[in-house]
């Protein structure tokens, strides 16, 4: 230790400081973001009689620096000399979390999360719940949305008074005169709900809840819906019918479609908290009401839920609340006016089938999934496809095969090349569920005229795609079908198409295994090396390179080695380079 | 941790939290308009009719020129309340009667409350007022267009205009009546209602925004008791809009209002309203869509200033912390509302803030991007700017000389060079002592910061050396105590885990 004392010296805090309030943004950040170096140098007393009031001194800055700061502060406990002194952290950080920009407060926020773990007991009341109340109570709003943040992390550790205390600090902000307030609390509310003992859940968080939910602004009342599951997580069931479910019936009817979206989209989550009586008696009229609201934005969260929502209906009856009461809206919602709809829809629908089982499924899924794979959208047609390993499971693809085709066909010639690009990555999945007949008969013509496609992220997909088919149906089958194709378009008068070659060969090689890549891919490959385009010769020094440790000593010697001794003396300074560097890795220098 | 009161998206591709992204987009981030285009109007009736059940049917009432003057308000009231009823005009050929009828019963009303006196007797106002509430006030539905752009793209414009509109007019000239009795009307303006009203400013038609410029500035105008609830909750939508969503249509149109608010502020202006300036006006210039309402902002600005010199270091500073680091186009937009603040600055805030404002300047300057750079020295075309200039040459020189002096000879673009060149004549004619001495010194000052600049890197490199020696000593530390602890009480954990290992 007697050496930090020396070193200390050598730094003096005017110095580092300086450096903090250096002129230029930039550095000041560069300085900021290695605090805790500085704090090091500093040593722990110094940093806390020094450095620490320093920084709640000049709290005033770019706010790019103030985050840096904000981020640091969290993990200073060590460098102010542990969690004894941890609270020393607290008034650079109280000052962080009332600046107006909100990234910068959240992250002061987040740290004071952190550290308040590392507070004591009663530092944590001497300290730290004085400074929630200080924020709590603050003149500007974005101190008390930052208080909404800290209340669960001192609740659970601190004296009842004070926990008395902290209860009304809370009621007090959810009834904020602000709307940004009520919206940061009743974000907290589910949260805050979690650390209460429950008969305060019961006679506060429900009255907050129920305040929060038919708040005048529809902001306010979506966060509520979200407070409202986990607060009914936490209710015994025979409380949650006269507690919870009142408001958020209403939220599923609210006039707002954005609470009504947010409803949808945590209608999972909510079903899980409510159990299952309350799923059939509520639940299932609501999911259909919202299945079929006006809003599109409505219908599409709800259509995402489809399959969750019906394998987390109770078992005995669930197929028959599925077929009379799901099924019906699900097929209105296969012609919907919306794409988004349907392709949410489609994304989930292939997932009844294994609710449904095989007889269901033939009788009523399948035309569904029939008139969604002819859907004028591509993402809809899309959606199925990637999904169709549900399907096979359950009766297998053959039922689908012959729509199936067209589908594929057309989505492979999309004239949007995002769209060829995602029906290849699903070729290799495809290829396995209809296996290797079906496949050489319909589709390999497809793959291969991927491989000439003018948008080279398509040709390289195809590339990756016939290894991935390799892989799967074996390398004999490779020999057969592929491998001639390939090494056919070696000729091609087009340089695109001839390194494409290359770039396949580079892929297949060790899935080909030694035999193929000796006797056929080799020789072609030697041969391009006279190509008279230089990015094709360069290729072929990096095809060599690639398929270098597929080959047998001797090829390598007697075939590979005087190629690429050529091409190290190509006149292009790229072939030059490549050739020797594949020299070098192949070791045949 | 997430920001926790975004508000879910209000458009239709932003839920794609939720479902999976479709694949097709997932590749690159280009719009693909061809698409947006072809997608289908929406043809589900909009939230408005979502509780209205059954439709009524209008029957045409006498026309109100017609009617006898003991009938006349009767009559009225009895039109007022056939407009509440709401028609789909999504579905473009339904109940085509209906609408007729209700249009022909707006446009008298409007006619009648503009051109005829003793119409708007009180027990007409809660009449008027419920019309117009079931009219107007609507969830405004998510907007038809995922990346919606206010600059590039068409708003959707609202399908129910011809009734909308007819309404809207029918509050304008109710508001601007001879007749209008502010202490009546109280009753049934109130904050819910002005809350409702200015929610509508989200809308995405333009036309719907202008009417409702329009009406606020009357409310405004005219019912003095609700002018601190409109500013407050004014404040609240454009927190909401820079802190939290960074979306709202009507952001321009609020600050119309509100610059014709601020020039009739009494003096000396009040700390709310000085809290406003510096909390929410400032802090509005760095919203992405600056472009769309910077010109009403600027004003607004200016306005503040006009009013009350003292704050001019308040809005230079803020300006100046907010500053455009990567977006060129809203540089040049800072750089304009700098001018026509300099245009109205008093000489003695000028020299308040030349110091670090020169700072920026000389920084704009030395921007590779010509716009910025050309922007900047147009200052120097400005008389008075040249005037303030000219009566602090001993400050703002040294300030700007050294970038003037090497941008001069590294710019890429013509007019920039020549631009500097007048720039340097100007201050050589204006202070030839000065100019020389710097000119003078420049390579020496070059010197000086690249020493400086070595410094700094010898002490950081010192730094860290040093945290790697104490990280290291810590870590020896840790590990001797560590084994002076197995030492003691030979690891008493290893045992048990073969014992259990055992059994």
């Amino acid at each position: 230790m007697a050496g930090a004392e020396g070193d200390d010296s050598l730094y003096p805090i005017a110095v580092l400081i300086d450096e903090l309030r250096n002129e230029d943004v930039q550095l000041r950040l560069n300085s900021i973001k290695k605090l805790s170096t500085i704090a090091l140098a500093l040593g722990v007393e110094r940093t806390r009689t020094e450095l620490l009031p320093f920084l709640t001194d000049t709290i005033y800055d770019e706010d790019e620096v103030l985050l840096a700061l904000a981020e640091q502060l969290g993990n200073f406990t060590m460098l102010v000399g542990g969690p004894e002194y941890v609270h020393c952290l607290l008034p650079p950080l109280e000052s962080l979390a009332t600046v107006e920009e909100t990234v910068v407060r959240d992250k002061a926020v987040e740290s004071l999360r952190k550290i308040s773990q590392e507070h004591s007991p009663v530092d944590l009341e001497v300290h730290f719940e004085p400074l929630v109340k200080r924020l709590a109570s603050g003149d500007w709003f974005t101190s008390r949305t930052s208080a909404c943040g800290l209340f669960s992390v001192c609740y659970p550790r601190v004296s009842s008074t004070v926990k008395a205390e902290i209860r009304q600090h809370f009621r007090t902000l959810c009834s904020d005169d602000t709307p940004m307030v009520r919206r940061a609390a009743a974000s907290k509310l589910g949260e805050f709900a979690k650390v209460l003992e429950l008969e305060y859940v019961k006679s506060d968080i429900i009255s907050l809840f129920t305040a929060l939910a038919s708040d005048e602004q529809d902001s306010v009342r979506l966060l509520a819906v979200e407070a409202g599951v986990s607060i009914a997580t936490l209710l015994p069931q025979e409380d949650l019918e006269t507690l919870v479910m009142p408001t958020l019936r209403q939220a599923a009817e609210d006039k707002s479609w954005r609470v009504r979206y947010m409803v949808a989209d945590k209608f999972s989550e909510l079903q899980k908290a409510v159990g299952p009586e309350i799923t059939k008696n509520d639940l299932v009229p609501a999911f259909q009401n919202l299945l079929k609201d006006c809003e599109a934005e409505v219908r599409a969260a709800a259509a995402n839920k489809v399959k969750e929502f019906c394998e987390n209906l109770p078992e005995d009856g669930r197929e028959t609340i599925i077929m009379t009461h799901i099924l019906p809206c699900v097929k209105e919602l296969v012609s919907d006016t919306n794409q988004h709809v349907k392709s949410a829809l489609a994304s989930v629908i292939m997932g009844l089938s294994t609710i449904l089982g095989k007889d269901n499924t033939i009788e009523h899924l399948l035309p569904l999934f029939l008139a969604q794979l002819k859907d004028e959208c591509p993402e809809v047609r899309l959606n199925i496809i990637s999904n169709l390993d549900c399907v096979n499971e359950v009766i297998g693809i053959r039922q689908l095969s012959q729509s199936l085709l067209p589908a594929i066909v057309e989505l492979a010639e999309d004239a949007k090349w995002r769209v060829r690009l995602a029906i290849i990555e699903y070729m290799p999945l495809l290829a396995g569920q209809l296996g290797v007949e079906f496949f050489d008969e319909k589709l390999n013509s497809l793959c291969m005229a991927w491989l000439v496609d003018h948008v080279y992220a398509i040709r390289e997909a195809a590339t990756c795609n016939l290894m991935k088919l390799v892989e799967k149906f074996g390398a004999e089958w490779a020999q057969n079908t592929i491998v001639p194709k390939v090494l056919g378009m070696a000729n091609d008068p087009n340089y695109l198409h001839r390194m494409t070659t290359l770039f396949c060969i580079n892929a297949l090689s060790e899935a080909c295994g030694q035999e193929i890549t000796t006797k056929h891919m080799l020789p072609v490959v030697l041969k391009m090396s006279n190509d008279q385009v230089a990015n094709v010769r360069f290729n072929v020094a990096k095809s060599l390179q690639k398929i270098g440790p597929v080959l047998d000593s001797n090829a390598l010697q007697t075939e590979v080695k005087p190629v690429l001794e050529k091409l190290a003396t190509d006149q292009d300074m790229d072939v030059k380079y490549f050739a020797q560097e594949a020299i070098s890795v192949l070791a045949l220098a | 941790m997430e920001t926790p009161t975004k508000l879910p998206p209000s458009s239709p591709s932003s839920p794609t939290t939720g479902f999976s992204v479709p694949s097709a987009e997932k590749v690159d981030g280009f719009p693909r308009r061809s698409m947006r285009r072809a997608r289908q109007r929406r043809s589900h009736s909009s939230s408005q009719f979502r509780y209205q059940s059954s439709q009524v049917e209008l029957t045409p009432l006498p026309l109100l020129k017609d009617a006898p003057v003991a009938e006349l308000h009767d009559l009225f009231c009895r039109k007022l309340q056939q407009c509440c009823v709401l028609f789909d005009f999504l579905d473009c050929v339904a109940d085509l009667k209906g609408k007729e009828i209700k249009r022909a019963a707006l446009n008298e009303l409007v006619e009648s409350v503009a051109t005829s006196r003793g119409v708007l007797i009180e027990p007409l106002y809660p009449e008027a007022i419920k019309m117009i509430s079931v009219n107007i006030f609507r969830t405004l539905p998510p907007s038809e267009n995922p990346e919606f752009d206010p600059e590039e793209d068409e708003p959707t414009l609202e399908a129910s205009w011809p009734h909308l509109q007819l309404v809207y007019e029918f509050f304008l000239r109710f508001l601007e009546s001879p007749d209008f009795q502010p202490s009546m009307a109280k009753r049934y303006v109130d904050q819910k209602f002005v809350l409702q009203l200015l929610e509508l400013f989200d809308s995405e038609d333009p036309r719907e925004r202008e009417y409702l410029k329009t009406i606020l500035h009357r409310v405004y105008g005219k019912l003095l008791g609700l002018r601190a609830y409109i500013r407050k909750q004014i404040n609240n939508i454009f927190l909401r809009f820079i802190y939290e969503t960074e979306h709202f249509n009507g952001v321009a149109e609020l600050l119309e209002i509100l610059g014709s608010i601020i020039n009739g502020f009494a003096l000396p202006l009040k700390s709310e309203h000085k809290q406003f300036l510096v909390r929410v006006l400032i802090p509005l210039h760095t919203a992405k869509s600056l472009s769309i309402f910077h010109a009403q902002l600027a004003y607004c600005v200016v306005q503040f200033m006009e009013k009350d010199a003292t704050v001019t270091e308040y809005i230079i500073r803020g300006l100046l912390k907010y500053w455009p680091k990567t977006c060129t186009q809203k540089e040049v937009m800072f750089l304009g509302e700098i001018e026509e603040i300099l245009d109205v600055i008093e000489p003695s805030q000028f020299i308040r803030i030349q110091e670090p404002l020169f700072k920026q300047i000389a920084a704009c300057i030395s921007s590779p991007h010509f716009q910025v750079a050309e922007r900047a020295l147009y200052f120097w075309n400005n008389e008075y700017i040249l005037s303030l200039i000219e009566e602090n040459c001993q400050v703002i020189l040294p300030l700007v000389f050294g970038t003037l002096y090497r941008v001069s000879k590294e710019h890429w673009n013509q007019t920039i060079v020549s631009l500097i060149y007048n720039v340097l004549k100007t201050f050589m004619e204006m202070n030839s002592k000065l100019f020389d001495d710097l000119t003078a010194s420049y390579k020496v000052e070059k010197q000086k910061e690249l020493k400086r600049e070595r410094e700094r890197a010898e002490l950081w490199r010192g730094l860290e050396e040093q945290q790697e020696r104490r990280l290291q000593s810590l870590g020896e530390a840790i590990r001797n105590q560590k084994n002076l602890q197995e030492r003691e009480n030979p690891s008493p954990s290893e045992p048990e885990t073969s014992a259990a290992n055992t059994t």
